[in-house]
């Protein structure tokens, strides 16, 4: 007997029964087709969910500007980078919705574009959502969001729009599950890497980004 | 299978309690874990209750658990994925080697998992000639000490700072030997470095699972330091090692159970990474692995399912029920002899490997009560404790004193006029003796409890019987 079958066997007898029936089965399926959500967390009852977002993030060691388009993106990236004594060298992903930011605006800055081989040491990438209930991003990979640039550079600067913000993480994946097939990978991303492995005190920058900095684009 | 050196429990305990480095390391565990859980309580005011609808996900999937599993399998397959249905440690080393094998693989990179441990799968790698590294900062450091993890989420726990430096300066011989690495920073910045390159390098990269998703065929990994998605992100394999509780029928199941999860291990809102892996790279993806597995482990889980032990189930191992035991706080996790520590430990080793092998295990618990208290699962560990107990005296494999001291004791309990007479008698000689100094240092026949600790003499005021009758036996002290 194959270890799939004894395996089953063993939860079937456990359970007192054999396998299902089509009826049983249905009602099964019917239970995911739902995916009825869980308990909703009151604190998302907010009129601003952007501050929230703001408010949580800071907690966990982000940073955040805040600019009104695209167009002001290469300016808060080029003086975060000054400001943090970064080299300015960018390494964006191929993401058609960054298409349009003017980054010859800062002729400082050497922009180019692809996944990361661990060469690149600032990585830009486009959320897909912001999660207000505890200042989390959803990021999805595809061709043009590497899940490399998430993890290799060791500063993580993320572009989100201030339409892309929801309450929940059950409200990150309606909007996943109304666009096309699940990726390959999802990160649910809620600061710099951290580590408290030696003698539990917390440090930033274990082996993912030391540093993150989000540019909130106010388009609401 | 890890071997187990849980027989020898007593001996192991007696250890640890005078091991200056551990009690120090212990020491500084105490207050954080537990602080930072209740801080991370107060700010959700849904939190019991989505442990209750967190039991109630996982008590319907355990009941339909077979069809849950096949369809997680089917689902897996249709992305390009491969499950393993393995019923031994034995079945689920060779399915991981021969992936690498195919791969002709030379190192591998491991996130953190307790199943890699259980299965005993660093050992055997070295063995056929694979080179396995530790990512997680934790397990690397513990696997430099060539030692288990002590805790089932902090494994070096145990370890203090200058000891991580000793294993490093022994094994990092790159680096200028007289490197100052007093500084925990250092000592990260310096494991950062090593393992950058060992991720680049890795042929194949295996991560255990939190949740494996029926509904889409997803499987997920909470973490903090990203080491576990640069090990499933890099490599040309992605192996994930699971047990087959690990399943939830939706995504939307996974998340509610989230919330509680990194709020009782560490008291974060939200753990740093939560990743969501669904088959192998898309065609057009730029990066990511080309071949997806999931190693799904049985190891005698299927025999719970209908048991009494079948709420073990349950156990996201978040680790609470270690950070709130006196016990595990008193003397680590290596103690407990096996894979898992704690009183989750002490309920599932022996479901797992038998109670002839961990009997002690159950044995090693106050019955505060504190572990069913703060477990997100709700999960009754008293209760199965005290079934396993029950256990161990039925199948006489206790030790003979303590299988007659039982009996002896039972036979006064069972006549409680007789049981109260000695106790009167009991409380009058130690009043007698030790009440002007309040304690015992040593104790006829209690040195089990004198040897560590004070024995407390007896207060005026008659015995907690008498006490509690002069009271007129009301529950509350104020009443």
């Amino acid at each position: 007997m194959s270890g799939r079958e004894s395996i089953l066997g063993a939860i079937r007898q456990g359970l007192g029964r054999g396998a299902l029936g089509t009826a049983e089965k249905d009602a099964l399926e019917d239970r995911i087709a739902g995916h009825a959500r869980g308990i909703r967390p009151s604190r998302i009852d907010t009129a601003d969910l952007k501050q929230m977002f703001v408010d949580y993030a800071a907690k966990v060691d982000v940073t955040v500007d805040r600019v009104a388009s695209l167009d002001d993106v290469p300016d808060k990236v080029a003086d975060y980078l000054a400001q943090e004594n970064l080299p300015a060298e960018l390494r964006v992903a191929p993401d058609p919705a960054l298409d349009t930011v003017p980054w010859d605006k800062r002729p400082t800055l050497t922009v180019s574009k692809g996944a990361s081989d661990g060469t690149h040491e600032v990585g830009l990438t486009a959320a897909f959502a912001g999660i207000a209930e505890t200042g989390t991003l959803m990021m999805k990979s595809g061709p043009a969001h590497p899940t490399t640039l998430n993890f290799l550079p060791d500063t993580h600067l993320v572009v989100l729009r201030a339409s892309q913000i929801v309450g929940s993480y059950e409200d990150a994946w309606d909007r996943l599950r109304a666009g096309e097939a699940m990726p390959r990978t999802v990160n649910f991303i809620t600061g710099p890497s951290r580590t408290g492995d030696i003698e539990q005190t917390i440090f930033l920058g274990a082996h993912g980004p030391r540093r993150m900095h989000i540019v909130l684009v106010e388009d609401d | 299978m890890q071997e187990s050196r849980t027989r020898n429990f007593i001996g192991n305990a007696r250890e640890a309690l005078d091991d200056g480095n551990l009690q120090q390391a212990l020491d500084k565990m105490k207050s954080g874990f537990v602080e930072r859980r209740l801080e991370a309580r107060a700010r959700l005011p849904e939190f019991d209750d989505i442990r209750d609808q967190a039991r109630e996900i996982k008590n319907h999937t355990l009941a339909n658990l077979d069809y849950y599993l096949e369809r997680f399998e089917r689902k897996v397959t249709e992305e390009g994925g491969q499950v393993h249905w393995c019923a031994t440690p034995e079945d689920a080393r060779q399915a991981i080697l021969k992936i690498c094998r195919d791969l002709d693989a030379k190192t591998v990179t491991k996130g953190k998992s307790m199943i890699g441990e259980e299965i005993g799968l660093n050992d055997f790698f070295e063995e056929n000639g694979i080179e396995p590294i530790e990512t997680d900062l934790g397990e690397y450091i513990i696997q430099l000490r060539r030692e288990a993890p002590s805790h089932i989420i902090a494994p070096a726990i145990h370890v203090l700072k200058h000891q991580v430096a000793e294993a490093f300066y022994e094994t990092h011989d790159q680096f200028d030997p007289d490197r100052p690495l007093e500084e925990p920073r250092a000592l990260l910045d310096e494991a950062r470095e090593v393992l950058r390159q060992k991720f680049i390098d890795a042929d194949v990269g295996i991560t255990g699972a939190n949740f494996l998703i029926a509904e889409t065929g997803t499987s997920v990994i909470v973490t903090n330091e990203g080491n576990g998605d640069l090990t499933q992100t890099i490599p040309k394999a992605h192996v994930v090692i699971a047990s087959l509780e690990k399943v939830v029928p939706t995504l939307e199941d996974a998340t509610t159970i989230s919330r509680v999860l990194a709020r009782s291990a560490t008291g974060q809102e939200y753990s740093v990474y939560t990743t969501f892996s669904t088959g192998p790279r898309r065609p057009e993806d730029p990066d990511g692995p080309e071949q997806y597995h999931v190693i799904l482990l049985d190891n005698g889980r299927s025999k719970m399912v209908g048991s009494e032990y079948q709420e073990m189930l349950r156990c996201i191992r978040c680790g609470a029920c270690l950070n709130h035991c006196p016990v595990y706080g008193s003397i680590g996790g290596h103690a407990y002899g096996w894979v898992y520590p704690g009183p989750m430990g002490s309920v599932l080793t022996p479901s797992l490997i038998g109670v002839d092998e961990a009997g002690h295990l159950p044995n090693a618990s106050s019955f505060c009560g504190r572990c069913e208290e703060v477990c997100p699962m709700r999960i009754p560990l008293p209760k199965m404790m005290r079934h396993l107990r029950e256990r161990e005296f039925d199948g006489k494999t206790g030790p003979a004193t303590m299988r007659t001291g039982i009996k002896m004791w039972a036979f006064y309990a069972k006549r409680p006029w007789l049981y109260h007479a000695l106790a009167k008698l009991k409380f009058r000689v130690l009043g007698a003796f030790g009440r002007r100094k309040g304690r015992f240092r040593r104790l006829p026949g209690g040195a089990g409890w004198t040897a560590h600790r004070d024995f407390p003499a007896p207060q005026a005021g008659g015995t907690f019987q008498a006490q509690w009758s002069a009271r007129g036996g009301k529950r509350s002290v104020d009443a």
